[in-house]
């Protein structure tokens, strides 16, 4: 194993003269994960008859609008009132309907914590939770809407199951999985066209990690929009002499812990990466779980207790550390941690 | 149809249950419990069209009913004993550990008859529309009902919900505010006034009824009469006068009852108003 000195701004020029044609994964379009989601619930609408969808006046921002034109009768324009939203969905799956709400991250968590805690959750409600433009990656909107800590806020609630898939294919098959899986659900998407290069039809099994990439020395835990980052570092990564083994974490809860304990046991050092605050979020799951059962040298890619600000997503994502040299920067300082740790 | 002697019967064996289980744990609510006795024996005893002996989560082809203000769970389990969901020894459970009848009503240990938990205030009425929703999917023409407290009114998802359910012509619920005037902290008068709530349902559009929840006769004739008002496009709210307290004259007229439990002594004087009628748990 070769081990450069960092030099953090020459990976940076490095990823970006790139074309990473030797990558592993390739792509042919960008797409927006919420886009998969719009296309999941409308296969759903034709195959789940108990399927019912509501959103709260952000019907084209969710890609709800196809299901709301081909079934109108089982969907339910809210208006701007969240907490009702929650409630009419729990209230919905008493008579075996299967209710997806849809709304931003932000209201689809924080503003109506106690109403999922309460009717949804505690209640043992079939209600899925779809949300949209999580992240810094929501771009100029600002921090208002950028919400940075609704993983860690769905995970803590017992019971909840919490996906955040990787790009478009991804999204579209979580959305169908979760019909059928019976329990609530906080389903994860976002509002940037990204690349798209998980399968198409590809089956979605809820809590179960993806191995996209084997490698000795590192393992990089990644979630949502930051797997194509991981991949993207693979090649920077190997260019320095360092084999990195790439593990989508798509469902946060429950977390797929014989997944990360075989992949640690090969590689003996973690780096996470979320589009989340280090708080409450994936490295957070994960350092809880090796700290338990493996404690090795871990250093996460993730946003610093911060809020976010107005930019565009590719801005932020860079500016908050969440893009692909950061995960390379991550990778070489736990990678120097591990052989300090070996030599010790 | 049961007589109305025999509801005023059982309303004073459920108002026994009432004190005697606050008091054996000392805690719990019975103000509001004693105050909505009534209204609930009228519901699961002669209005609703319920399944007791096979209680199931759907409750399809059954009339439902959703208790918001899930701290007066005395008289919600009570009635829920009596009426032949569980066995009526369980009330003796209330509040203990390991019980299913927890402080707040929930539908985590499996209580027949519960369908949604409540104790955070606020959240019923926007289930209840939902559960009214999904009957009005499955072409089921039952009724659902709910109860809130006034106090409860304070919370600002009860007016997205009632903006809702107008908006949306949900006529196959009815509602019931208990209005007993009171909260926590003192009268809603004084704690939040409430204003002119006949007039803020009307306009938001809803068909407003009103009635003495303490008067057995007037509770059954009113709930019949809300029944023949559903189906014409509009939700039906019934304000429901009614004391806290209601048939334990030292707890009348006061929020001191509120989440207060009788003494031994004071049990003994609650329970000499309160007649057992057809036999304590």
């Amino acid at each position: 194993m070769l081990l450069l000195q960092s030099d953090f701004k020459k990976t940076q020029q490095y990823l970006n003269a790139s074309t990473l044609q030797h990558m592993k994964f390739t792509y042919t379009e960008k797409k927006d994960t919420r886009s998969g989601f719009g296309a999941g619930l409308l296969e759903l609408g034709k195959t789940h008859p108990n399927v019912v969808a509501l959103c709260a006046d952000l019907t084209g921002s969710l890609k709800m609008d196809a299901f709301q034109k081909e079934f109108p009768d089982r969907f339910f324009q809210v208006g701007i009132a969240e907490a009702n939203m929650i409630g009419l969905a729990a209230g919905l799956t008493i008579g075996g309907k299967i209710p997806f709400t849809g709304t931003f991250a932000n209201f689809s968590t924080g503003r109506v914590y106690d109403q999922i805690r309460q009717s949804v959750a505690y209640s043992g409600k079939n209600v899925k939770i779809c949300a949209s433009h999580a992240g810094l990656s929501l771009g100029e909107d600002g921090a208002t809407h950028q919400i940075l800590e609704d993983l860690g806020l769905m995970k803590m609630i017992p019971h909840m199951t919490v996906i955040n898939p990787c790009d478009y294919n991804q999204t579209k098959a979580a959305t169908l999985a979760i019909a059928d899986f019976h329990g609530p659900v906080y389903l994860r998407f976002g509002r940037p066209v990204v690349p798209n290069f998980t399968p198409a039809n590809q089956v979605f099994v809820i809590g179960k990690a993806v191995l996209l990439q084997e490698g000795s020395d590192v393992s990089i835990f990644a979630t949502g929009h930051l797997v194509w980052q991981a991949l993207e570092a693979v090649e920077a990564l190997a260019a320095k002499g360092i084999s990195a083994e790439i593990i989508n974490i798509h469902t946060i809860k429950p977390l797929d812990e014989a997944a990360v304990l075989a992949s640690v046991a090969k590689t003996g050092c973690v780096v996470t990466a979320e589009e989340h605050q280090m708080n409450g979020g994936l490295g957070d799951s994960i350092a809880q779980l090796l700290a338990r059962k493996k404690p090795l040298p871990l250093e996460m890619v993730a946003v610093k207790d911060s809020f976010g600000e107005s930019g565009t997503p590719e801005q932020l994502m860079t500016k908050y550390g969440l893009d692909a040299a950061h995960i390379v920067l991550a990778v070489e300082n736990v990678l120097r941690r591990k052989m300090s740790h070996v030599n010790s | 149809m049961p007589e109305i002697k025999d509801l005023e019967n059982i309303c004073k064996q459920v108002r026994r249950d009432i004190v005697r289980m606050v008091h054996a744990v000392n805690s719990g609510h019975p103000g509001g419990s004693l105050g909505c006795t009534d209204f609930l024996v009228a519901l699961y005893f002669d209005i609703m069209k319920h399944n007791p002996a096979k209680f199931s989560m759907d409750g399809i082809g059954e009339d439902l009913f959703f208790l918001s203000n899930g701290h007066i769970s005395p008289v919600f389990y009570s009635v829920l004993a009596r009426s032949g969901y569980f066995d009526i020894k369980e009330l003796s459970t209330f509040r203990k550990i390991n019980s299913r009848l927890q402080g707040h009503p929930t539908t985590h240990d499996g209580l027949p008859g519960v369908r949604i938990a409540s104790g955070s205030l606020g959240q019923g009425l926007s289930v209840a529309l939902g559960a009214a929703l999904a009957k009005k999917l499955n072409k089921d023409d039952r009724i659902v009902y709910s109860l809130h407290g006034d106090g409860e009114l304070d919370e600002g998802q009860i007016w997205e919900a009632v903006l809702y359910a107008a908006a949306k012509k949900v006529d196959n619920i009815i509602s019931t505010v208990d209005v007993n005037g009171q909260q926590i902290d003192g009268s809603t008068e004084n704690v939040l006034s409430l204003g002119n709530l006949r007039a803020k349902w009307e306009a938001f559009g809803w068909d407003v009824l009103e009635m003495n929840g303490a008067i057995m006769s007037h509770v059954v004739d009113t709930l019949r009469k809300a029944k023949t008002h559903t189906g014409k496009g509009k939700p039906v709210v019934i304000l429901m006068k009614t004391e806290m307290g209601q048939g334990v004259d030292f707890m009348m007229g006061s929020h001191k009852w509120h989440g207060v439990a009788p003494n031994n002594e004071q049990l003994a004087q609650a329970l000499g108003q309160l007649t057992e009628t057809i036999g304590d748990y």
